[in-house]
């Protein structure tokens, strides 16, 4: 529990936060015990942790949206202004989230100054001047009468952080930043963030993405369990020790490490899943292949590479331009998402809250979403075979949740996601499609569920994996890379991740077919 | 696997017994919340006069209740699946008047002339028919032309209910086929068909939801509509399905109402909408769609339409009822709101 930070004072610049001795209670539950954090001026200190650590209940209390019920907050030196004084707290902190807090339909000048406006009539003109300056000052380039709604994910939140800046605030929270970016666009934020860090502007950086800890920050924290575990310079800490910090067990390095056998994919037999020329206008283009049982194929591809969308064409929530998909030899009837499931197509979607949850309903609802039919007779779905239903799915994929009748919404992300792969899995598909399967959970969860996607191989049945992740990607027994919706590159198990990554960004290593696009 | 999940999870092993039991009785319990409204209301009605407790009032209160009940049912089921439907008020007339048109005779002794086409004992399958026309019209521009159903309605509302006054000629209907007025007030076993028929329609819903795969896709589809697509429900069909049987619902209600008072009213139906939707909310159905249970939205329409009885029976003249039911509607949402904890919004 030391911070090992307090000889500081007096000769270096105060910290741009400081804060110790936290404690945060729900009703019963404890989500800070104790804990503490300092981030120097101008640093950049990375918090990990597992879902559950208390990193989002921490950004509360430091963002003043939470009062803590014990320990004490200071910025710069000065302690953190009273509860609700919202002015205050935006000149001292700010926060950027995973989704863009912007106002879609307002410019980009009015989010800027969104409520101090100042009185009287707005002059438009001097109002989109003040913006074009606050924006060049921090070398934001994004044009001030722009409808916010129309940028990017990056631009949102580079017009976030100047906003966040022009309040005063030289500490910044990125609460997992990069989670909808491309790795362009992760690079041009990183370098955003290093110019802002050579400014003085300190950065609390939230990420399950460990290597972007590595990349970016120099300082890290690991909290578990609602408890500070250790602070160390990045550098001094290796992968395995942090994953170790982080679990609380001593996990060999990358407990997901098992490069997938070449033992896989049974030379000729028939293939569970074909796709013929299958294409959609604009998105991709034709493209076969086909995944044999017992095989794991990865469709890697960045943001707009299409691989999303070869995806969701093959559950049927898109339907293809051209070819067709067959599963077991049998065409799948295209765009209708019945008939893929019905087929033998289990989906696992790439958003759990867009697509995945009904969050409001249980998680025995939830999981038994797709398999309704099979849970009573005459079209009736029967409380306790539903129940059953649910509890087999809970103890097998071992989702922590106090029983089949919880709200989800009361689930972890981790635990979230394995929910959804249970409905995925309910139908007892012969190929498993998912997307991105482990984004936004932490690292155990994260193991865990490729292990099940990895187990639907294992029993002879064959899973797809759309992704950028590379951890995801290392479960796969192939991986067939997208670039701007054709195949640049495909894989067999021994790939490296620099060639991997490379395909991903229109450099294929070896041939260079069609790269510059 | 199992060691991490000891600390959470002893709840879920299968055969623990019976732990979830006290999570359901919260559930229960929500749903459950308007009846001490309506134990109070009694109370009152009892304390102000002698008549209240009466046989003959309670089954007028819940005669009154039946039609009123019906368009509560359709609307809380689409709003349960996320949608909304304001011309529900308009069906309830225009679907009677469009089956008088049909079948009354094009001349003869009555008031009101029809085209005659059909027989009288088919009034009753006519009405219903109009009633999933609308349904299915409704349907079709949500669903299909992606019109934003709130505005889509509200053109319909104001539509057929102009509709109702051209084919009528702006008159009451006051000869209508016998069938076609018996189920409205013919009274079985002590007390009218209308209410019989209500609690069966309600308790038929009310099982369809629980324990219908189709029946609870409403709440996926109101909860979360992508998500519902993903896991393979048939959202459009089910929405349109819903939409339908709202309106069915609502001309059915029309011929109850024509039996119960005898003829085609010109403004039958007209403002109901409002209460249509101050009982399905205090009844705990969500406007967002997703949460509710139509036994709640049943307990909506009976608190509503006492506290009309009692303060009838109080002697609050009657030009004093708009105001009061906008007072327990903000009454009730501001209770309701703070007794379930969650926002409304």
């Amino acid at each position: 529990m030391t911070n090992g930070t307090n000889d500081t004072k007096g000769t270096a610049p105060p910290p741009a936060v400081h804060a110790e001795g936290i404690v945060k209670r729900f009703g019963p539950t404890l989500a800070l015990d104790r804990v503490g954090i300092t981030v120097e001026a101008g640093d950049s200190h990375a918090l990990v942790g597992r879902n559950g650590a208390g990193k989002s209940t921490l950004v509360s209390v430091l963002t003043g949206l939470h009062v803590p019920d014990a320990g004490q907050v200071s910025f710069q030196g000065a302690p953190a202004p009273a509860a609700g004084d919202t002015a205050a707290w935006q000149s001292k902190v700010a926060c950027v989230y995973q989704k863009s807090m912007v106002v879609p339909d307002l410019t980009v000048a009015e989010n800027l100054f969104l409520g101090r406006l100042g009185s009287g009539r707005i002059r438009w003109s001097a109002l989109r001047e003040r913006a074009r300056d606050l924006l060049a000052e921090y070398g934001v380039d994004v044009d001030p009468a722009a409808r916010a709604g129309d940028l990017t994910v990056e631009q949102g939140q580079f017009v976030e952080i100047a906003r966040a800046l022009s309040f005063g605030a030289r500490f910044i929270i990125l609460d997992e930043p990069t989670a909808q970016l491309d790795a362009a666009g992760i690079e041009r934020l990183f370098g955003k963030l290093r110019e802002l860090q050579r400014q003085g502007v300190a950065f609390l950086f939230i990420s399950h993405h460990l290597q972007e800890v590595y990349d970016l920050c120099s300082t890290v924290t690991v909290y578990r369990d609602a408890r500070h575990v250790l602070t160390a310079p990045v550098a001094d800490l290796g992968k395995a020790e942090l994953v170790a910090a982080m679990t609380g067990e001593d996990a060999g390095p990358q407990a997901a490490g098992w490069h997938a056998g070449a033992a896989a994919g049974t030379g000729d037999a028939e293939p569970v899943l074909h796709a013929e020329g299958l294409a959609l206008d604009g998105v991709y283009d034709p493209i076969d292949f086909a995944v044999r049982p017992g095989e794991v194929v990865g469709l890697a591809g960045a943001t707009a590479s299409g691989n999303t969308a070869l995806g969701e064409t093959l559950v049927g929530l898109r339907k293809a331009t051209a070819g067709r998909t067959l599963v077991g030899g049998r065409a799948v009837r295209p765009g209708s998402v019945p008939h893929a499931l019905n087929a033998g197509i289990g989906y696992v979607p790439e958003d759990r809250h867009r697509q995945g949850l009904v969050l409001g309903r249980s998680v025995a609802e939830n999981a038994t979403l797709s398999v309704t039919d099979q849970l009573g007779p005459y079209g009736t779905v029967l409380p306790s075979r539903t129940r059953t239903f649910a509890e087999r799915m809970i103890a097998s994929l071992d989702i922590k949740t106090s029983g089949p009748a919880q709200p989800v919404s009361d689930l972890s992300g981790g635990n979230q996601q394995k929910v959804v792969i249970a409905r995925a899995l309910a139908r007892e598909p012969r190929v498993l499609v998912a997307i991105r399967p482990t984004a936004g959970v932490d690292v155990k969860s994260k193991d865990s569920l490729l292990s099940v996607v990895r187990g639907v191989a294992e029993r002879g049945d064959a899973a797809v994996i759309v992704s950028d992740e590379l951890d995801d990607l290392r479960v796969c027994d192939r991986v067939i890379a997208l670039f701007h919706g054709r195949v640049i590159a495909e894989f067999g198990s021994g790939w490296s991740d620099r060639d991997l990554v490379s395909a991903m960004e229109g450099l294929p290593s070896g041939g260079g077919k069609g790269a510059e696009e | 696997m199992s060691d991490t999940s000891q600390l959470t999870a002893d709840a879920a092993v299968p055969g623990a017994g019976r732990r979830p039991v006290p999570r359901i009785q919260v559930g229960r319990y929500r749903d459950l919340s308007l009846l001490p409204v309506i134990f109070v209301l009694g109370v009152i009605g009892f304390i102000v006069s002698p008549a209240f407790l009466t046989s003959d009032n309670l089954i007028g209160v819940l005669q009154q209740t039946s039609e009123l009940s019906l368009l509560v049912l359709g609307e809380a089921m689409i709003l349960i699946c996320g949608r909304m439907d304001l011309s529900l008020e308009s069906t309830i007339g225009v679907a009677p008047v469009v089956a008088m048109w049909l079948v009354m005779p094009s001349s003869g002794s009555a008031t009101y002339h029809g085209i005659g086409l059909l027989p009288g004992w088919m009034s009753i399958p006519a009405c219903l028919v109009v009633g999933l026309l609308i349904g299915g019209f409704n349907g079709f521009m949500i669903l299909k032309l992606r019109v934003n159903g709130f505005i889509a309605t509200l053109g319909m509302l104001t539509m057929l209910r102009g509709l109702q006054d051209g084919i009528s000629q702006g008159k009451s209907i006051v000869e209508v086929p016998a069938s076609f007025s018996y189920l409205g007030k013919a009274s079985w076993i002590g007390a009218p068909a209308a209410v019989w028929i209500c609690l069966v329609l309600f308790a038929l819903g009310g099982l369809a939801l629980g324990y219908l795969r189709h029946g609870r896709a409403l709440y996926a589809i109101g909860g979360n509509t992508e998500a519902a697509r993903a896991a393979g429900i048939r959202v459009d069909r089910i929405t349109w399905i819903v939409l339908a049987l709202g309106s069915l619902l609502a001309a059915f209600a029309g011929v109850l109402y024509v039996g119960h008072y005898g003829a085609v009213s010109s403004t039958q139906g007209d403002g109901w909408i409002f209460q249509v939707f101050a009982a399905t909310v205090i009844g705990g159905v969500s406007l967002n769609g997703g949460r509710g249970t139509l036994f709640g939205a049943l307990t909506g329409v009976i608190a509503l339409q006492l506290v009309v009885n009692v303060t009838t029976l109080g002697g609050v003249p009657p030009l004093w009822d708009k105001f009061l039911y906008g007072a327990i509607i903000i009454v009730a949402l501001i209770i309701s709101r703070f007794a379930s904890g969650e926002k409304q919004d």
